[in-house]
Parts: C-alpha cells; structure tokens; sequence
C-alpha cells in the first residue's frame, strides 16, 4: 500500500468505495473518462458513477450504446491514444461480446508491436451470485481472463480493498479486467443467507481513506492466519470462507488473493508449507476453473509438504439455475465439508 | 394451401467461375467528372445519391476531370506513382523470396495500390492510420525504411517487432501506422475510440481505418459505425471494396444488395464510393473526408472500388474459384498505368522517365532484400529468444522470468 493521503478515513460500502476510486481519479487525472451502459446521467444500475456527469460534465462520464464490443474497442483505441479510459459492464455475464477486444486487441497490443501501442484499460464488471439472478446475473468469468497472457484480473473483497486496488488498476499500465463481487456491494455477506444481511458498517473493511491510495496489484492479504490448513479465496467467498472456519472451529489461514494476475504465489507457498493442507473455494464452475489452476501451482511447489489432497470448493459444473440459488452457490457448509475432508484424510 | 410456390432458399454465386468468361457487368458507373462533389458541411440526408454512384477523377484520355479534381501539384502525383510501383516491385520480390523459403507467408496488395498510397500523402503525419493488412502502400509512401520490412518478413536479428509478428503484420507509431493482426475488423472500433480521444483532448488529429469488403459482415464494422455515428468522432472509415474475401466473392459480404458505402446510411455517415484505382479519386475523397472530421462535423464511410489482382496470399490459389484472366478485364484498370497516363498527358512524365524509375526502383529493392538476406532469413538469424517473453506486461511477472529460466535464457 503506498498512503499518499489517508488522513481522511470515512465509513464506506463498497459500492461507496468503488465510486470513491473513481470521483478520486477523475478528479485527479484529466486522461481518466468513464463509459459504459447507464453510467452517465443515470449512475449505473449498481450506482458506481451516481453524480459523476454532474460533477465532472459529460465528456468525463457517458453513456454508451448497447455494445460490450464497441465499448472496449473504444476504451482500446482511447488506451493507445493516451488516455485511460474505465468502462463498466453492467454484468460480468455480458462481457462476452467483448471477449475478441480483450483477448485478440488488448491483451497483445504491447507484445505484438514491439512496444510501440497499449492500451492502459480498466474494465469494471459485477461478477458472482447470491442475488438470485439466475444465469445472466450470476456469472463469475475469470478464468476467462486469467487465462489469456497480457490480462491482469483483480477481484477485491473488501471497500478498502476494492478503492485501493481500483486506483492501482486504473494507474495501471497493462489491461485489467476488475471484477466486483456484487453480493458483497453492500456488506460482507458470508454466505449464511437464512440469518438478517449485514451492513459494511463496523467491518474493518469498510474503514476507507477519502484521498488517493493504492492497494499494489500481486498481493495477497492473510484474512485470518491460522497452522492447520490454508484457504485460497477471492472475492464474496473470503467472507464465507471465515464464516465456515469460525463456524468449524478450526485453526485455517484464510487467504484473499485479491488479485489472481499477477498471482501473489509467495504468500500462497508459504502458507502452505507451513500448514500442509490447502483448500481452494471459489464460485465459478469447477472444471478449468481458476482452482485449477491454483492447484496445479501448489502441488508443484508443496508437494512434498502436502499432507492431504488439495481440495476445491465451488459452484458445480452447471450454468447458475435461478430457482436453486443455495444449492448451487457454495455457502459455509460446502467450505466446512471441503476443511473437515482435507483434515481428516 | 397458399397459392404459392414453397420457399426456396437463395445463395449467392459469382458471375464467373473458371473457364466462364469475366463478368463485371453488375458493375455499372458514371463518366469520370460526372458525379457532383457536395459541400462537406452538406447533412448527410442530401448527399445519398453518392454511396450507389462513384466517384472518378482521371478520364480514358489521362485527363483529370469534374469537380472532385483535387488539383495536386504534379510532384505530389510522382510521389504517388514512385510510392505505387515500389510497392508493387517490393511485393513481387519479397512474394518470391517466400517460394524461396525465405519467408512463411506474404501477401500483395497488387492492383489496389492507390487506396493505401493516395490516403497516405492525404492525411498528416500526426494522424493515424488503423491498416488492413493489405497496405504496405502506406508505408512506402511515407519512406518507412524497405528494410525494417524486409527484416520483419525474415524474422531476423534486426525484426522491429521483436520476432513476434508475420510478414505484413507491422506497426510503425511514427508513421501514423497502428499495429496490425490478423484477425479481421477488430481494430475498427480502436480507430473511433482513437478519434474520440482526439476530440476529448481537443486537438486535431484524425483517424482513418480500413477493413474489406468482407469484413463488413464482421461485428466489429457495425459497432465501430455506431460509435462514429453517435459521438461524431473525426475518422474516416474505410471499405477497401477488392471483389474477393480469399475465395468469397464481394456477394457474400451482401454486396449485391447494396453498395458498401450506402451502408452508412443507416447510421447518416456521409458514404462516398470511389474509383479505387483512380489515384486522384481516392485522394480527394480522403481529402474531403479529413477536412470534415478535422472540422468537428463527424465521420465518413468511404467504399473505395478496386480489385485484387494477387491471390489472397502465398497460400492460396485464386485460379481455383475465378476466372484466370478476371483481373485484365477489371474494368476500372491499373492504378499505376492510369496515374502515369495522367502525368505524361499534363506532360509531367515520359516513358523514358518510367522506364529509369523503375530501373532504379529495382535496385532500391534488390539492395534492401540482399541486406536483409545478409542479416539472416526465416530461421538463419532470429532476435534473442529473451524477447518471447518480453512486453507480455509492461514489467514482466514472475511466470515470465520463471519460464524464461525454465526455457533455458539467460536474463
């Protein structure tokens, strides 16, 4: 973290946080523009730019047509002009579109000439579930992008997280697709869905500088250290990760990633050589899911530390069916199962 | 029952196949100097008889003609036929160093020289370019060295862009060239997006990019327009129209139910379909385009009509699915035999003058093919093998340098 001005601390949510990041940027950097679908007059649907037209006129923060394409082909051709350019996509599920942009134009455009063109993008995008929005409304991609050399993919869990890691990406020099777990805009919800939502208020997360600070992209933060077993969570499942650890009573290093490019792989090594097991929760579908991937790592850097088989906790294998949201979401009791086998086997 | 006939469905074929004779009737244009040449500041909705019409310039006798003569200075017109017959010299030497192995892959722009060489003396040097990959023109015209091309074709020590890329595939920030892949139409969007930079920083660069006719069923053409249309952003957005998508004829694009410059209309984008072999027509055109985005009033869609003589590429065959002698009945003819017609017509130019250009225009290009040889061909002599792994990121992360080491190179 660097705290050019953290004097001012305010009580925020993190929708509040991510708006924040963006007044700041704006504010502070006239190559900084915001587009996207209902962004402009109307704030977003998820109110992330609420008041930002007014406040910064309309060719600081527009609407744009329907067209997640047009959208990052701009941002792209922005990018390379000198500006750096934040577009929202209203969902995550909706990014597809503009998939060839990213991958085929901004992931390559540094690599393939030599140096001469970039693009400096940030790409917002409301990913996961737990809002019953059935299958258009629930995705989480980002195995889409990890996948894909030149992308940088941040997933904050936190409001400070989510500012700080917000004005990283937007200063950023590389292409960072930026996704916000959206269950978790309003308070850290940890899965329990039968009990009363809780608010942001009072979590020590929700303690956010008003000024410019950067969270560095490529670092993990340790939510709960723990000896017995260490869990690799990113995103609205860091909170129900330390729901199933407090509710189990076991002794885990919980571990948000924040950012799965680049990949804190220090942290995540030294973890688990201390504790010997490791579980990996995620939301997203299991097969060639960024668990995958995590897996394959930790086996090859701690095989011989490993004292049980990696296991995965997430959504299953299905698109997200809107009518069994719980059963599908994988909530404190599937982590607590996922903890109990790697312990007990 | 309906009385009707059931519903058959229609696909659409060419006019000739091989062994049929050439069949261009389908295309039916005015006299040159016929068409008139609107005011730019003219709304769009009182200019649509320009997408279906076609502008020319340079009549049968040489003479330039009508009101879309840009008037060039005669040196200006020897710019552009030195840069047309260079490339084209260019193009056949480095289309023979693939037979030789030299190389994996080319392509020539044969035949539609104009539509990248006229544009490139047209806009400014702080403009930018967003290629298809059918115009080394552009860049001959503005005197991008022959041999930094000649040693991206050769992947060699000295590849500007680091053994990355294949042949054709290059980018030249300084020459108001945008990096170029192979994939189709995906830069269009980036070209409005530049433009709208442009505008947002109030300066008064323009844009100007470029698909075929194939690529216009290509989402990206159709976002691209909206965005152009919507914001007003200054570029020229371009169908480079050559009849032939490697073996899909311009038909298979819808081309032969409307023309490509009238597919502005959906979005009022002024559409101006031009004589793409006709130097003067092309110019003029993206004159006037320029000074109407330069001039806060929006983009155009320009179609520029022309033919691709060559094959798609080293890899393809074009006597397997039209007629072989199609390309000497095209019937807008050569660009450079027009142009150079025209400039001995004035009395600008003698055939004792192209014989000597072109004399040393060979030389020019034998000499950078041989230094580029010297340097190394496909395979002899590549760039250090650290640059696989270099602006992956603009700092490399801990997978590059890990892999690095694991592929044996030394930091």
């Amino acid at each position: 973290m660097s705290d050019s001005d953290i004097s001012n601390m305010s009580e925020m949510s993190m929708i509040q946080a991510i708006h924040s990041a963006l007044d700041v940027m704006l504010a502070r950097d006239p190559n900084v523009l915001i587009f996207g679908e209902d962004v402009g007059y109307f704030g977003g649907v998820f109110r992330a730019t609420d008041g930002l037209q007014a406040k910064y006129g309309p060719t600081r923060c527009f609407d744009t047509p329907l067209s997640e394409g047009g959208i990052v082909a701009t941002a792209i051709g922005m990018g390379a002009y000198g500006l750096r350019p934040v577009v929202e996509i209203q969902f995550a599920d909706y990014i597809l579109p503009a998939y060839d942009q990213l991958v085929s134009e901004a992931a390559r455009l540094r690599y393939r000439s030599g140096g001469e063109f970039w693009a400096p993008i940030t790409v917002r995008a409301p990913y996961g579930g737990g809002i019953y929005g059935g299958q258009t409304h629930s995705a989480s991609p980002e195995a889409l992008f990890t996948h894909v050399a030149g992308l940088k993919t941040v997933i904050p869990a936190t409001p400070y997280d989510a500012k700080g890691l917000l004005i990283a990406a937007i200063e950023d020099d590389d292409p960072v697709i930026f996704l916000e777990p959206k269950r978790i805009y309003n308070g850290p919800f940890d899965g329990r869905h039968d009990l009363p939502a809780r608010p942001w208020a009072g979590h020590e997360g929700s303690e956010v500088p008003e000024g410019h600070y950067t969270v560095k992209l490529g670092q993990a933060a340790i939510r709960r250290p723990g000896r017995t077993v260490t869990v690799l969570a990113y995103g609205t499942m860091v909170h129900v990760s330390l729901r199933a650890v407090e509710e189990c009573g076991i002794d885990a290093e919980v571990i948000d990633l924040r950012s799965l490019v680049p990949l804190d792989i220090e942290t995540i090594i030294s973890s688990v050589n201390k504790t010997g097991r490791c579980v990996i929760v995620h939301e997203a579908t299991r097969y060639s899911g960024f668990g995958a991937e995590l897996s394959a790592l930790v086996q090859e850097r701690c095989f011989y530390r490993l004292e049980a088989p990696i296991t995965r906790v997430t959504g299953w294998d299905t698109p997200y069916p809107h009518a069994f949201e719980w059963d599908y979401f994988p909530g404190p009791q599937r982590v607590a199962e996922g903890l109990r086998r790697v312990l007990e086997s | 029952m309906r009385n009707q006939p059931p519903l058959s469905l229609h696909i659409p074929v060419p006019h000739a196949r091989p062994g049929e004779k050439p069949d261009f009737s389908y295309l039916t244009f005015p006299e040159a100097g016929a068409l008139r040449c609107p005011d730019w500041l003219t709304p769009e909705a009182e200019m649509r008889d320009l997408p279906y019409s076609l502008i020319r310039v340079l009549a049968k006798d040489g003479q330039a003609v009508g009101p879309w003569d840009p008037r060039l200075a005669p040196d200006i017109l020897r710019r552009g036929l030195r840069a047309m017959m260079l490339t084209r010299i260019f193009d056949d030497r480095m289309f023979t160093a693939h037979h030789q192995g030299k190389t994996s892959f080319y392509m020539k722009s044969t035949g539609e020289e104009a539509t990248a060489i006229a544009p490139s003396l047209a806009l400014l040097p702080s403009d930018m370019c967003f290629p298809t990959y059918r115009m080394t023109g552009f860049l001959v015209a503005r005197d991008y060295p022959l041999k930094n091309m000649v040693n991206q074709i050769f992947a060699n020590a000295e590849d500007p862009m680091r053994g990355r890329q294949l042949p054709l595939l290059y980018s030249a920030r300084d020459y108001g060239f945008y990096t170029l892949a192979g994939n189709v139409g995906s830069r269009f969007g980036h070209a409005v997006g530049w433009a709208m930079a442009s505008a947002y920083k109030n300066d008064d660069k323009i844009a100007m990019a470029f698909v075929g006719d194939g690529t216009t069923a290509e989402g990206n053409f159709h976002e691209a327009m909206v965005f152009a249309s919507v914001y007003h952003a200054p570029v020229i957005l371009c169908v480079t129209n050559n009849q032939w998508a490697i073996s899909s004829y311009q038909g298979i694009a819808g081309g032969e139910e409307t023309t490509f410059a009238a597919r502005g209309i959906g979005y009022a984008l002024p559409g101006l379909r031009v004589d793409g072999n006709d130097f003067l027509a092309v110019y003029s055109a993206t004159q006037w385009a320029a000074e109407r985005a330069r001039a806060n009033h929006g983009a155009t869609l320009i179609e520029f009509v022309t033919y691709r003589v060559a094959g798609h590429s080293t890899n393809d065959d074009p006597s397997r699915y039209r007629p072989s002698d199609e390309a000497s009945a095209w019937p807008l003819g050569d660009p450079i035999e027009r142009l150079k017609t025209h400039l001995i017509t004035i009395g600008e130019w003698s055939e004792q003058q192209h014989e000597a250009l072109a004399r040393e225009l060979h030389e020019q290009v034998r000499a950078a093919a041989k230094a580029g040889e010297a340097l190394g061909t496909l395979g002899q002599n590549p760039p250090p093998k650290r640059e696989m792994f270099e602006h992956v990121f603009k700092e490399p992360d801990w997978r590059n340098l890990e892999q690095r080491r694991e592929a044996g190179i030394a930091s």
